[in-house]
């Protein structure tokens, strides 16, 4: 399956992209995902090992199962207002 | 009962319209929260901010925080409108409008309001200083579902 994964402000600056499509197995979590990311000898490797995620826009801990297609946004600490 | 909405736009805000959107005839008080940029942080001359905002998260998590605190003060209308872009200092990054018909729950509520959006909504914003370096504010980690 295929997520469409989104980074802001800190981790876009890592990711070099606002977005990434990542290819995981099926079954796949969102640690899953964080762990493949990490792994993939980029400046991503510098993500928290358990980073704020949200699945399709709302935040969602890290067993959350995936589903082809679901938009995953990975969030840093927030700073609006 | 009133409603609730949530915007997030890159125009400047407009305060007047804002509050005049909030009201009706049942309220007898509304309250606006102005949020501005100041010129300094942390020691730190600020020119000016850049937000960002995952946007329609940004505003689904903004309606339901209104939702929220109507639910929890009964207050008529809340409207929240946070902007995007680059913003120079004196300019409003954000206006909670809360109409109620007494001034207590309007006060509570937009207190409620303007503390949970520190809190949850996906906004970033980036300093630019008089030196001229730029860097991301640090802030506070959602709760994880």
């Amino acid at each position: 399956m295929i997520v469409r994964t989104l980074f802001f402000a800190t981790y876009r600056d890592l990711a070099g992209t606002d977005e990434l499509a990542v290819e995981l197995p099926a079954g796949a979590r969102v640690a899953d995902l964080v762990r493949q990311l990490r792994a993939g000898g980029t400046a991503l490797s510098s993500l928290p090992e358990t980073p704020v995620v949200a699945v399709n826009m709302d935040y969602a801990p890290a067993a959350t199962a995936l589903r082809d297609g679901d938009e995953v946004a990975l969030i840093p600490p927030v700073a609006g207002g | 009962m009133g409603a609730s909405y949530a915007a997030v736009v890159a125009q400047p805000l407009d305060a007047a319209r804002i509050i005049a959107d909030t009201l009706s005839p049942e309220d007898g008080a509304a309250l606006l929260f102005w949020g501005v940029v100041r010129n300094e942080n942390d020691g730190r001359a600020v020119t000016q901010l850049e937000y960002h905002a995952y946007e329609a998260m940004a505003e689904r998590e903004l309606l339901r925080i209104a939702d929220e605190a109507r639910e929890r003060w009964g207050t008529g209308d809340i409207r929240v409108v946070h902007r995007v872009g680059l913003l120079e200092v004196g300019e409003a990054s954000i206006a909670i409008a809360v109409a109620a018909p007494h001034r207590g729950e309007a006060y509570e509520a937009s207190r409620y309001v303007i503390e949970q959006v520190k809190r949850r909504v996906p906004v970033w914003k980036r300093e630019g200083y008089v030196e001229g370096a730029h860097e991301w504010v640090p802030g506070f980690t959602p709760a994880a579902g």
